[in-house]
């Protein structure tokens, strides 16, 4: 017991030392839950917007107002009239406008019924129908205030309520898959890369001649990266509960649970791989192609499964990320209890069963 | 304490022959050599006295346990040092030595006195990373964490490639106050003149034994006579003697060609030599008989 605590101290001085690659380790979720959060979404954020207000009396500036407060829309100055308009919308300077009539607070007040004009720059269609949609949810939520203190209704409102997404956030789809893609990253490529690298430098040779047992080599590598995959988990959680300000629905412990079954899953992979090959490149690129790749088509994370072809459908069920993803979602967002999701945890228990004993039937105790 | 019977290792399915049928025997506290050129087959007997590969024929032990069925008490027992270095570069020189130590299931303080001569040389460096040392440093810190656990027999394989030349020296020093603990030594080496500092050497060729004894007994069993030839003018020099007849051997060797004949009792060779390279026009001439060093009987072993 004492070997196997020295083993594992010596390997958290193999990872903490080398510093880059320890960057990556820590830096890589940091920054794939950035750039998946705030860059890749289809929400949008400060949209240039101009206000052509010819009204200019209460009601619309109250509109205005919200609009700006909004942090969909950033209002800019100085366009004020329509020719000036279209030639911003033109040069890109612009997304969207609204257009005030004359008379508009007259109109509401005396006849029940105003308009606005909403322009929006259809050239991308998705951002456009966004658009208007924050624009007019704005609009009917001043409506509402109006007719709270009225006697006489203004206008119905119809009531829109969205499920799990009220803003239509892009956040809860893909953090599981992150998650997925980090541990299956940290977990199997770097358990690969640190048993080969042994079998390189040929520290490898040396321990196998001591009577240390090399089943303990191959198992005292994989408990610093289970480690370092939890801490992974959690700051991947904090920064989707508090940057992303998407809750953890469910069980946390039942989510970490699932979490180091699916480091195992994945550890159990990288010991397989590290053992099949003789260098860190083949190990690394095996650790790629066939593991990574796979994780990003099949676990349902980039491309929704149910339209794949059958035949990938099919091969979808081998991967593991597929079913962890699965796990996390319905945890995370749906906040299911561990008696909705027995099934996919069966499954990766299968999985992390097969290649265990995979890899301790052909692991070597020779160099041939 | 080490028996090797017929041990035959081949390669790529039996196309390359490493080892080829060697039988030897080193006794308990010796310092056996194995001496040959690269690819002399020397490290595929230490990977298989090692148990770290199965010979395809023959039988050897090691302290007595078979090394294909009691590879297990072998592993525990001896101690191994393979021809590149072999240690965690991340890791400094105490650490190093405290994780083999443990791996090994002792403590660095319990077999101290083995490694003291030699720790105490690299310990103001205890706090540097290993693969931050030198090389002759590194083979100090290597040899360490292969006593460290006191073992029975130690197999240095190389342990002097690629270093300086006073590390070397200092080196076999140790070696030789290692033997004097009773510790059995196997020791492989490309460099022949290390050859005479081994209690017994074996030297090797393309996987064979050419022959096994002490270093004197290798030089007293020379089957002819050596001579060093010097002159103005070495590079025509190379090309002149061989045509002197009875024809002969030379090779260059230093500063000198060595040139191997058998005596015939009405030649006295010196004079005839001299007297040949005077008619030849050369200047200076030095011819001195000698006694062979290792590297001559190698060289007459394989041009027999």
């Amino acid at each position: 017991m004492k070997q196997f605590i020295t083993f594992v101290k010596k390997e958290f001085y193999h990872v903490l030392r080398d510093r880059r690659t320890l960057l990556i380790l820590f830096g890589m979720p940091v920054a794939q839950i950035l750039i998946f959060g705030f860059a890749l979404t289809n929400e949008v954020k400060n949209a240039k917007i101009v206000v052509v207000d010819h009204a200019k009396d209460e009601a619309s500036r109250h509109i205005t107002e919200r609009i700006a407060a909004s942090q969909y829309f950033d209002i800019q100055e100085g366009l004020m009239d329509r020719d000036r308009m279209e030639a911003a919308f033109k040069e890109g300077q612009i997304k969207l406008a609204i257009v005030f009539p004359r008379n508009f607070r007259n109109d509401l007040l005396h006849q029940n019924h105003a308009q606005i004009q909403v322009v929006a720059d259809a050239s991308d269609p998705n951002n456009a129908t966004t658009l208007t949609n924050y624009v007019s949810s704005i609009i009917q939520d001043y409506q509402m205030g109006l007719n709270e203190n009225a006697t006489l209704p203004y206008q119905i409102v119809p009531q829109i309520r969205m499920l799990y997404n009220p803003q239509l956030k892009g956040a809860p789809n893909f953090v599981p898959g992150v998650m997925a893609l980090v541990l299956m990253l940290v977990s199997v490529m770097m358990t690969a890369i640190s048993i080969v690298k042994e079998k390189e430098t040929g520290t490898m040779e040396i321990l196998l001649v001591s009577p240390f047992k090399p089943v303990w080599v191959i198992l005292s590598k994989a408990v610093p990266y289970l480690f370092l995959s939890l801490i992974n988990v959690l700051s991947i959680l904090l920064m989707s509960v508090f940057v992303l300000q998407l809750p953890v629905m469910g069980s946390w412990l039942l989510l970490f649970a699932e979490s180091t079954l699916f480091i195992i899953t994945c550890l159990t992979l990288g010991i397989f791989i590290s053992i099949k090959t003789q260098s860190q490149q083949v190990a690394m690129l095996i650790s790629l192609m066939g593991m990574l790749l796979p994780t990003m088509m099949f676990s349902g994370f980039m491309f929704p499964i149910e339209n794949m072809p059958v035949p990938l459908q099919i091969i979808s069920n081998i991967v593991p990320a597929k079913w962890f993803y699965i796990i996390v979602k319905s945890i995370m967002i749906k906040g299911v209890g561990f008696e909705g999701i027995w099934k996919e945890t069966l499954i990766l228990c299968g999985i992390t069963l097969f290649f265990f004993v995979v890899s301790l039937r052909s692991f070597k105790i020779r160099l041939e | 304490m080490v028996t090797l019977n017929n041990i035959t290792k081949t390669y790529n399915k039996g196309a390359l022959k490493a080892v080829d049928n060697v039988s030897f025997t080193v006794e308990k506290g010796e310092l056996f050599g194995l001496i040959g050129p690269d690819g002399a087959g020397k490290s595929s007997i230490f990977r298989m006295l090692t148990t770290l590969l199965l010979p395809d024929g023959g039988t050897a032990t090691v302290d007595g346990h078979d090394i294909v069925k009691d590879y297990k008490q072998i592993r525990s027992s001896v101690g191994y040092m393979p021809g590149r270095f072999s240690l965690y570069q991340d890791l400094s020189i105490e650490e190093n030595l405290h994780f083999f130590a443990t791996v090994f299931n002792t403590t660095v303080e319990e077999n101290y006195h083995l490694i003291e001569d030699i720790y105490v040389q690299i310990a103001p460096f205890k706090k540097r990373r290993a693969g931050k040392l030198s090389g002759g440093m590194k083979q100090k810190l290597a040899l360490c964490c292969a006593l460290i656990h006191k073992p029975t027999v130690l197999f240095l394989d190389e342990p002097t490639t690629g270093v300086d030349p006073v590390s070397r020296k200092e080196f076999w020093e140790m070696l030789k106050r290692l033997k004097q603990q009773g510790i059995t030594i196997l020791v492989s080496t490309p460099y022949m003149d290390e050859a005479s500092l081994c209690d017994r050497i074996a030297l090797m060729q393309n996987g064979r034994v050419l022959s096994i004894d002490t270093p004197q007994g290798i030089i007293a069993g020379y089957p002819s006579s050596l001579y060093a030839v010097k002159a103005t003018d070495m590079p025509r020099l190379i090309h002149v003697l061989p045509t002197y007849e009875p024809p002969f051997n030379s090779y260059i060797f230093g500063e000198y060609i060595h040139i191997d004949m058998r005596v015939m009792d009405d030649q006295p060779p010196i004079e005839n030599l001299t007297h040949f390279l005077t008619n030849a026009g050369f200047e200076d001439i030095e011819v001195v008989s000698i006694t062979p060093t290792i590297e001559d009987c190698f060289i007459k072993m394989l041009t027999k």
